[in-house]
């Protein structure tokens, strides 16, 4: 059996491979870089015990739904503070509580958020965190 | 393999029952702290049964002293000043006698009641119409007759704003942070965007921290140095006692195109030259 054009073929073979393999060979080394969220924030460093609202595994699975319920809570019946599992007692707001403690937006919501592509509109409104030189 | 009828009915029983109980087991994993967690109001928030405002116009002296009312307020909601009326964002703002009371004026009316702005807000109708066209209860009546907007739901479509007869809401034409320098901004009040309908919340944020409306608070600051009665008021209308009640019942008040049956909560009284 013979190849006719077998030179160009395999030629045309190989950039095929190549151009259809690209997008992997550019992302080599970045795809694995896991989201850290960095909680060294002063204020978070003030803190005698170094904890969230609730626990961590509930936060980084709740939040979203946390927030939901904060905003219905604050706006909608106008009940302003939350008593969390352990009966401490928290001011309910995203700018004046959760922003408090986590003032480094860039470096731990974001860090999340872009790696897992979501992208909350809250920023429209409420006011982010000045970012701080770290 | 066949399954008469009640075989079926009984494995379709069985496992309908263990589903339900392993979305329970679930909920409980997922859901414990939650649960045990609760949410109140605080311990120091002002309440009310119909939380309700006296305006005096007859203890405003000057077109500054309104100003200072405005900024109090548009200061600390992060409400934007575009500078061109058709942009304008309003919670509170004045306007003339004969805006404010269409159905009022005659013509032999003094000046000094012609000529005089009156300040004007939302008026926290105890029948409030932009309620009742609300698609999305955004807008919607508390157990304390605020009219709240809740910004989250609004999707502009502006219906509230044809029904309300008062005027006292605005639209977000443009992005409100063009207008808003950032160190100007108050960093604990969100600010609003483009597409939403925003107007006056009796200041709920503060009162669920144990303080009067913003505006109110001005008027008193401006009653302090002047040495004169403040010309606004605020209490509960249910409240026999209540600072509103006192006014009400020593005043002679009227509200706005009360005509209309919306029952506003913000009474004037007009005073003139002779209880100036
Ligand atoms: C009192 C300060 C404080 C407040 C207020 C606070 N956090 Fe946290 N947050 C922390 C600390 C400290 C941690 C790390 C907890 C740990 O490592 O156990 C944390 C962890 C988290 C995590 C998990 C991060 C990870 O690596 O998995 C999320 C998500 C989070 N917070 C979101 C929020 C949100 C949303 C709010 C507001 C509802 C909020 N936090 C309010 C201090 C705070
Ligand atoms: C540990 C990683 C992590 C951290 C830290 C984190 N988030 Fe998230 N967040 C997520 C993930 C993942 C989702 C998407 C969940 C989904 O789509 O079901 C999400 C979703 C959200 C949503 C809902 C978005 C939507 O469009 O529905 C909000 C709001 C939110 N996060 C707020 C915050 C805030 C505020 C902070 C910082 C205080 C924060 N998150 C920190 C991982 C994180
Ligand atoms: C259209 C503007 C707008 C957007 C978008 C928005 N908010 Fe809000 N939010 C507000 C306003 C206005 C308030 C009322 C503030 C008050 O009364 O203290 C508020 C209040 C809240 C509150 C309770 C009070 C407080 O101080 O935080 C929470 C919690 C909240 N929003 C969460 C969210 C989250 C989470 C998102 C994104 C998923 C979001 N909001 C998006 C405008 C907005």
């Amino acid at each position: 059996m013979k190849l006719y054009d077998g030179g160009k073929i395999i030629a045309g073979l190989i950039i095929f491979f190549f151009l259809v393999t690209f997008p992997f060979f550019l992302n080599i080394g970045k795809v694995n870089a896991k989201p850290e969220p960095k909680i060294d924030t002063p204020e978070i460093q003030k803190l005698a015990e170094k904890k969230c609202i609730e626990s961590k595994a509930f936060m980084r699975a709740e939040h979203m739904k946390l927030l939901n319920d904060w905003r219905d809570s604050a706006v909608r019946n106008g009940e302003r503070t939350y008593v969390n599992s352990k009966g401490k007692e928290f001011t309910i707001s995203l700018q004046n509580t959760c922003m408090h403690c986590h003032s480094n937006k860039k470096k731990f919501c974001d860090e999340c958020h872009t790696y897992m592509a979501v992208n909350p509109y809250c920023w429209n409104c409420h006011i982010a965190p000045k970012e701080k030189e770290s | 393999m066949s399954m008469d009828r009640r075989q079926f009915l009984k494995i379709a029983g069985i496992s309908t029952v263990l589903g339900l109980g392993g979305a329970s087991v679930m909920r409980g994993v997922r859901g414990s702290e939650a649960e045990a967690s609760h949410v109140m109001t605080n311990e120091k928030a002002l309440t009310a049964k119909r939380w309700a405002m006296v305006i005096d116009v007859s203890k405003f002296r000057t077109e500054e002293e309104y100003k200072r009312l405005i900024k109090a307020c548009h200061s600390i909601h992060n409400v934007p000043d575009f500078g061109e009326p058709k942009d304008a964002i309003k919670w509170i703002w004045t306007d003339t006698y004969e805006h404010t009371f269409p159905t009022q004026p005659n013509e032999y009316m003094g000046e000094s009641v012609k000529e005089k702005p009156f300040v004007l807000l939302c008026n926290h109708c105890a029948n409030p119409p932009c309620v009742r066209v609300c698609p999305t209860k955004a807008t919607f009546k508390r157990k304390d007759g605020i009219v709240m907007m809740d910004q989250h739901r609004c999707i502009g479509c502006r219906f509230c704003m044809a029904a309300c007869p008062f005027g006292a809401r605005s639209f977000n034409y443009k992005d409100p942070r063009l207008a808003l320098k950032p160190e100007d901004e108050n960093k604990e009040y969100p600010t609003r965007t483009i597409g939403v309908v925003e107007k006056c919340t009796f200041c709920t944020e503060r009162l669920s921290k144990g303080l009067i409306p913003a505006c109110v608070e001005a008027a008193r600051e401006i009653a302090k140095e002047t040495g004169t009665e403040p010309g606004m008021y605020f209490g509960d209308l249910d409240e026999p006692g209540s600072e509103v009640r006192k006014v009400l019942s020593a005043c002679y008040t009227i509200r706005r195109k009360p005509e209309l049956g919306t029952e506003p909560s913000v009474f004037y009284v007009i005073g003139g030259e002779k209880n100036a």
